[in-house]
């Protein structure tokens, strides 16, 4: 999941009565599934939840480009490379168009990445973990884009009609690029003993992380109820996590691999595996800035932008002139 | 290959080939290092499809080399487990990337020169040549399209960007004369009609160049000075880098499958 902890700009759902008859009639068009839609009255806090949540994934599809970007130039065929660079593609892609999203509501693409710059905007905890080694890559799209998928099928019912067209797409890139992250785990796996190391190496670190993905536990999650009401999440962080470990674990099976959690087993009276939770004192200190990348990471997208500072201004110029050309020839 | 022309010999053919492959395998490489650093998120976009372009034309001309070779060589092969030396692409594309404009402006003189060659290699007596020459032409002519308004939109934008790509032209112009050199190969290649000689698509690309330096307001640089060697394994230290970055998996864990 790209969006965490995202602050709901009210706590507590706003009762019916205290609604205004705006409120009560948009609540209800919720209600009856119907999608809100750019130009629609919609209350200032939902306005403003969305530019959170939307911002936060479109950050997230950016600043992920980097731990698997860092291993384009050693993708270990051609093959490899090719299928990389066109993930990477992808998720520069997706970042373009859910700012899109975002700017339907009023904010700018540029006040975003100002934002996230100045450290007052989040992207997703796990791409602040870096990747070490081959198998890296294929754990990310496996788990990384696995945990994505859980959240994201359920947003393509969300109540912003442009967010969850933008999850239409998002869904089928993303099951593409779970598949190959998988396909690279097998390859390891069932292959020599240092590639099957390597591939429990790159579970062993990621499978706690990836689990952080889905946010806090829900009773510590104060922003989850009204954003249910509202239709801007859809399943709770829980929910989601349960999932993503009933689908994951017998895939590690399948893999010949080991949980890097001692405890994990399936209870047979509820039919769904029990885990051990993630240290969350590790997830709030990476939320806060101290994970092992989120220096680096912000770093390398500040650098980016400020030495392309000269190129959008020379783009502008030269489209300036040319509209100045075209209107002084008319 | 057809009956009717001069045979080549394969071991020439093998290395006309490997300096097709090795171009776009080595700029793919360059372009590929801007992944998540570009200067707009619509940049990253291009530059990762342009590099994910050129790998796909690296496949099908290494491919190519690896048959025409018979030694059982494939891409992935020739391009991870060859050294430096037997390396045959231009020194151009091996340039680090610089600047942003730097790297557009390295991606300008070599799209305008493989625009000119692969038209013309679609003509070419061995089919298979033509065939992979008119899948990567679209793909080229859209390079050279997006690479060209690049440079004549920083060319005549600002004082800055257009002093940086002026800079950009001035230092890779050494690298220019290498693309129009003919040798041997380059006879032998072009006396079969697999592919024109080099000389000859100067003054095409002198055309496609001026045009767009003209339009970006920057100056052509007044040498003839040409660095040479890429075609025949002689390179810049960069390349040894590039290698071992790129080479490293398959070096380190020979044999394994990834």
């Amino acid at each position: 999941m790209y969006a965490q902890m995202v602050k709901t700009a009210r706590v507590g759902v706003k009762p019916r009565d205290e609604m205004t008859e705006q409120e009560r009639a948009f609540q209800d068009r919720v209600d009856a599934n119907e999608k809100i839609e750019p130009k629609d009255w919609m209350p200032d806090d939902y306005r403003r939840t969305l530019i959170r949540q939307i911002g936060q994934h479109a950050h997230s599809e950016v600043v992920g480009q980097l731990p698997e970007g860092n291993w384009i130039t050693r993708a270990p065929t051609l093959e490899r490379k090719a299928i990389l660079l066109a993930k990477v593609q992808d998720e520069a892609g997706r970042g373009l168009y859910l700012y899109s999203a975002a700017e339907t509501l009023g904010v700018s693409r540029d006040e975003l990445i100002e934002l996230l710059h100045q450290g007052r905007m989040k992207y997703s905890s796990i791409f602040n973990y870096p990747t070490l080694t081959w198998a890296d890559v294929g754990a990310i799209g496996w788990l990384v884009d696995g945990a994505a998928i859980m959240n994201q099928v359920h947003l393509q019912r969300t109540s912003y009609g442009p967010y969850a067209r933008a999850m239409v797409r998002i869904c089928k890139e993303e099951s593409f690029h779970q598949r190959q992250g998988y396909d690279i785990m097998m390859k390891m796996a069932f292959g020599t003993p240092e590639q099957k190391a390597m591939a429990q190496d790159a579970l062993n670190r990621f499978w706690y992380p990836s689990l952080m993905m889905f946010g806090p536990p829900d009773q510590d999650s104060v922003h989850t109820a009204q954003s249910m009401a509202w239709k801007i999440k859809v399943a709770t962080n829980d929910e989601l996590r349960q999932k993503f470990v009933d689908q994951t674990v017998p895939q590690i099976e399948y893999l010949g691999l080991t949980c890097p959690d001692p405890d994990i087993r399936l209870n047979e009276e509820t039919g769904h595996y029990d885990f051990t939770p993630p240290d969350w004192s590790e997830f709030f200190a990476v939320l806060k800035g101290n994970g092992p990348c989120n220096k680096d990471r912000m770093k390398a997208r500040i650098t980016a932008w400020e030495d392309g500072a000269w190129v959008r201004e020379g783009m502008l110029a030269h489209a300036r002139k040319k509209a100045a050309a075209t209107a002084a020839a008319e | 290959m057809t009956g009717n022309v001069m045979a080549v010999e394969c071991n020439t053919l093998f290395n006309w080939l490997l300096r097709l492959g090795d171009n776009t395998l080595v700029l793919s490489h360059r372009v590929s290092q801007w992944c998540g650093h570009a200067p707009v998120l619509e940049e990253d976009i291009a530059l990762a499809n342009t590099a994910l372009d050129l790998i796909g034309q690296t496949q099908m001309w290494l491919n190519l080399a690896g048959e025409v070779e018979g030694k059982g060589r494939d891409a992935d092969t020739l391009a991870y487990l060859r050294d430096a030396w037997d390396f045959r692409n231009l020194l151009l594309v091996e340039r680090p990337n610089g600047d942003f404009g730097h790297t557009m402006m390295r991606q300008f003189l070599f799209d305008a020169w493989q625009n000119v060659l692969l038209n013309r290699l679609k003509d070419s007596t061995d089919p298979r040549v033509a065939d992979i020459a008119e899948k990567a032409a679209k793909e080229a002519a859209y390079h050279l399209e997006r690479s060209r308004g690049t440079v004549i939109a920083l060319g005549d934008g600002t004082e800055e960007s257009h002093a940086r790509m002026q800079a950009a032209l001035d230092a890779l112009w050494d690298y220019v004369g290498e693309m129009f050199l003919d040798d041997q190969v380059d006879r032998a290649i072009a006396d079969a009609g697999v592919g024109p000689l080099p000389s000859n698509l100067r003054d095409e690309w002198d055309g496609i160049v001026g045009a767009a330096l003209n339009e970006a307001t920057l100056t052509r640089p007044d040498s003839d000075f040409a660095q040479t060697g890429g075609k025949t394994g002689r390179h810049t230290e960069d390349l040894g880098y590039i290698l071992a970055e790129m080479q490293f998996l398959q070096r380190a864990y020979p044999g394994a499958t990834w």
